[in-house]
C-alpha cells in the first residue's frame, strides 16, 4: 500500500486562524494511526491537507515518497469517509460504489465483480439498489466504508466515522474496523475527538492541541508516559488527578485514578471527604475533597463493591511507581521516577 | 383568524389577480361587434375570428417562433455558461470573488434605456441588428447576472463533502460538478432557467430596437405594432396576449413544485 509523510506543514486560513502549525509525521506502510485531540485541535485539518482537498500554506506531503504537495486530491489516490458519510444522494448504493470505480475506467464487468466483493465484506449485498435516503444510520456508514474499499486505494482517511452512529453501534463498528484493518493491512489515518476510540483503534495515536502534535506514540506508551500535562489529562477516562507537587515547587504531580486506593483515615497519604459518588457499573468514581487542596477534586476508581456514600470521610494511598510528574509552567514530562517505568515498556522502542 | 375567513381572504386575492386574465380570454372569443357594448361576464356566443385573423392574417406564428428561439437560446446558454461561472464562485477559492459577483450584480443594475444606444451601436458594428444572436446576447446581460446570482447561492448550500467525496473518488471538477452536483442541482437550475425564459419571453425594449422588420419580430414587439393609424385591433390583441401567456402558464403549472422547492431552498436546513 502507502507509507505517508508530512514534513514542516503548516495551515494559516484566509481568515488568519492557525490550524496546523509545523507537523512532521512519519506513517508506516500499513499503520493505523489516529489522529486524537479536542475540536479545534487541528486534526481535520491535517486530515484534509493529506486528501489535498486543502493546500497547506508551509511544508511538503509524501505519499509513497513522492511529493504530492501540489497534486490535486483526485489524483493522490487516497480514500476518505467522511463524518456525515457524504454519499452521493442521487445515486443507488450499487452506484455509490462503483462511482469511483467508473471515473478510473475500470472494466464494467470487474466494477461489477469489486462491487460485489466490497459490499459482501460489509455484508450490505442486500442494500446494493437503495437510495442512501433509504438507509439507517449504520447502513450509511458501511456504504461509506464500501465506497472507501472498492476503490483500493493507497490509502484510507477517515473523518470521525464512528461519530454519528449510537453508542451500542459504534462500539460494534469499531471492532469491524479493527478487523477491516487487519485484514486490508492497509495505512489508515484516523481522526477522532474520542480517546477512547483512539486507545482501541491506533497502531500509534497523535494526541493535537492548537495545530501541534503533542506527542506520537503506541496507545500504551501515551497512556503510561504521557509526554506532558494536556496528554496525560486528555488520554485515559476518568482523566489522570493533577496537583501541585507539596515537596517540589513548581512540579505537578499526577496520578490516574485508577492508581489510587482508599484507606483507613490516618493511614496512607491524605484524607479527604467525599462529594460525589459515581457507579460506572464494573467500578465506582469517586471525587474526594481532599485536606489541604482546594481546587480540585481528587476523582478515586474504586471496586464497585466498595461501602461509601457521600459525606464519609476517607484515607487514600497513591502507588508510588505509578506518579507522573509534569514541569508546572510548560506542562511538560519530567524524568520519571525510575519505579514508573514497567517491564514489559522497557523492551520496546518509540 | 379563522381558516374559513383565511379561505375567503385567499379566494377574492386569487380572483382579483386571475380577473384581467380571463377578461382577455374571454374578450379574444368574443365577437369585435360585441366587444364595446356592455360586457358579459359570462361567455356567450364565442368565436374563434380573432385567432384566425392573427394567425392567418398577420402570420402570428413568426413572432411566436422568434420568441421561442430567443428566449429559448438565451435560457440554455445563461443556464450553462452562467452554471458554470456560478460554480466556480461559489466553490473555488480565487482572488477577487467578492468582487467578481459585486461586479456581476452591478452590470445587472444598469436600467435598460440607458444601455440600448451604445448597445445597438456595437450590435450595427458587428453586423448582428435584425439576427437571433443580436438579441440572444443583449438578453445574456440581463440573464446572465440572474443565474449567476441564484445559482451561486442554490451550489453553497450544497453540502461541500459530497463533492469532495467525488474529488477523493478521482473525478476532477467538472465530473464532479456533472455528475455529482448537476444532478443534485436540478430545483435550482429549473427556477433558474424558468425565471430567465420569462424575463427573456417579455423582454421589450431590446427587442423593439435591435429587431427592424416583422420577420424578426418578438411576441411583445409584434403584439404592440398591432395597433394601426387609424384602429386599434383590440380582439386580436388579447388573442395574441393570450397565445403569449400560454407557454408561459404551462411551464410554470408544470414546473410549479420545482419552483417553489428552488425558491425555498437554502431557507430551511435539510
Amino acid at each position: 500500500m502507502a507509507t505517508i509523510a508530512l514534513s514542516g506543514v503548516s495551515k494559516r486560513f484566509p481568515n488568519g486562524q492557525m490550524a496546523v502549525r509545523d507537523v512532521s509525521i512519519d506513517i508506516a506502510d500499513g499503520e493505523l494511526l489516529v489522529l486524537v485531540g479536542p475540536s479545534g485541535s487541528g486534526k481535520s485539518t491535517v486530515l484534509r491537507l493529506l486528501a489535498g482537498l486543502e493546500p497547506p500554506t508551509t511544508g511538503r506531503i509524501l505519499i509513497d515518497g513522492r511529493d504530492v504537495t501540489g497534486v490535486p486530491p483526485q489524483d493522490r489516490d487516497l480514500a476518505m469517509v467522511f463524518q456525515n458519510y457524504a454519499l452521493y444522494p442521487h445515486m443507488t448504493v450499487r452506484e455509490n460504489l462503483a462511482f469511483g470505480l467508473r471515473v478510473r475506467r475500470v472494466d464494467p464487468v470487474r466494477v461489477d465483480e469489486r462491487v460485489r466483493a466490497a459490499a459482501a465484506t460489509l455484508g450490505i449485498e442486500t442494500l446494493l439498489d437503495r437510495k442512501p435516503a433509504q438507509l439507517s444510520g449504520g447502513q450509511r456508514q458501511r456504504v461509506a466504508l464500501g465506497r472507501a474499499i472498492v476503490r483500493e486505494p493507497k490509502a484510507f482517511l477517515l473523518d470521525e466515522p464512528l461519530s454519528n452512529l449510537d453508542p451500542l453501534l459504534r462500539v460494534a463498528t469499531r471492532a469491524e474496523l479493527a478487523l477491516l484493518h487487519r485484514r486490508l493491512a492497509a495505512t489508515m489515518v484516523y481522526v477522532t475527538h474520542d480517546q477512547e476510540e483512539a486507545m482501541t483503534l491506533g497502531t500509534r495515536v497523535a494526541v493535537m492541541r492548537d495545530g501541534i502534535i503533542e506527542q506520537v506514540a503506541p496507545p500504551r506508551d501515551v497512556y503510561r508516559t504521557p509526554a506532558n500535562s494536556f496528554v496525560a489529562r486528555f488520554v485515559g477516562a476518568p482523566s489522570m488527578n493533577l496537583w501541585p507537587s507539596a515537596d517540589e515547587p513548581g512540579v505537578l504531580i499526577g496520578v490516574r485514578p485508577h492508581d489510587i486506593d482508599l484507606a483507613p483515615v490516618g493511614e496512607g497519604d491524605g484524607v479527604g471527604r467525599v462529594a460525589i459518588v459515581e457507579p460506572l457499573g464494573p467500578a465506582t468514581l469517586i471525587h474526594l475533597r481532599v485536606d489541604g487542596l482546594t481546587d480540585e477534586l481528587v476523582r478515586v476508581v474504586v471496586p464497585a463493591d466498595t461501602p461509601i456514600a457521600e459525606d464519609d470521610r476517607t484515607g487514600f494511598r497513591v502507588r508510588r511507581d505509578r506518579i507522573h510528574r509534569f514541569d508546572g509552567a510548560t506542562g511538560r514530562r519530567l524524568d520519571p521516577p525510575a519505579l514508573f517505568v514497567s517491564r514489559d515498556h522497557a523492551g520496546r522502542g518509540q | 383568524m379563522s381558516p374559513r375567513v383565511w379561505t375567503a381572504v385567499a379566494g377574492a386575492l386569487v380572483a382579483a389577480i386571475l380577473f384581467p386574465l380571463y377578461w382577455a380570454a374571454l374578450g379574444s372569443f368574443t365577437p369585435e361587434s360585441r366587444l364595446f357594448t356592455a360586457p358579459d361576464l359570462l361567455p356567450r356566443g364565442l368565436v374563434l375570428d380573432h385567432y384566425r385573423a392573427l394567425f392567418d392574417g398577420r402570420g402570428f406564428w413568426t413572432p411566436v417562433r422568434n420568441s421561442l428561439i430567443v428566449a429559448g437560446a438565451t435560457t440554455v446558454l445563461a443556464v450553462v455558461v452562467g452554471g458554470v461561472c456560478a460554480y466556480a464562485l461559489a466553490r473555488l477559492r480565487f482572488r477577487g470573488k467578492a468582487t467578481a459577483l459585486a461586479f456581476v450584480l452591478a452590470v445587472s443594475m444598469f436600467p435598460q434605456i440607458s444601455i440600448v444606444s451604445p448597445l445597438y451601436l456595437v450590435l450595427r458594428e458587428l453586423g448582428l441588428l435584425n439576427t437571433y444572436p443580436g438579441l440572444v446576447l443583449p438578453y445574456l446581460t440581463f440573464a446572465m447576472p440572474l443565474t449567476i446570482w441564484l445559482l451561486t447561492g442554490f451550489f453553497r448550500q450544497l453540502p461541500p463533502a459530497i463533492e469532495e467525496a467525488g474529488l477523493m473518488d478521482g473525478a476532477g471538477r467538472l465530473r464532479t460538478l456533472w455528475e455529482i452536483v448537476l444532478p443534485l442541482s436540478w430545483p435550482g437550475l429549473a427556477t433558474t432557467a424558468i425565471l430567465t425564459f420569462l424575463y427573456s419571453w417579455n423582454e421589450f425594449l431590446f427587442a423593439l430596437s435591435f429587431t427592424l422588420g416583422p420577420e424578426r419580430y418578438t411576441v411583445p414587439v409584434a403584439i404592440t405594432l398591432f395597433r394601426g393609424q387609424y384602429q386599434v385591433p383590440w380582439g386580436q390583441i388579447l388573442a395574441a396576449a393570450v397565445v403569449a401567456t400560454v407557454p408561459v402558464a404551462a411551464i410554470v403549472l408544470v414546473a410549479q413544485r420545482r419552483i417553489i422547492a428552488g425558491l425555498t431552498s437554502g431557507a430551511v436546513k435539510g
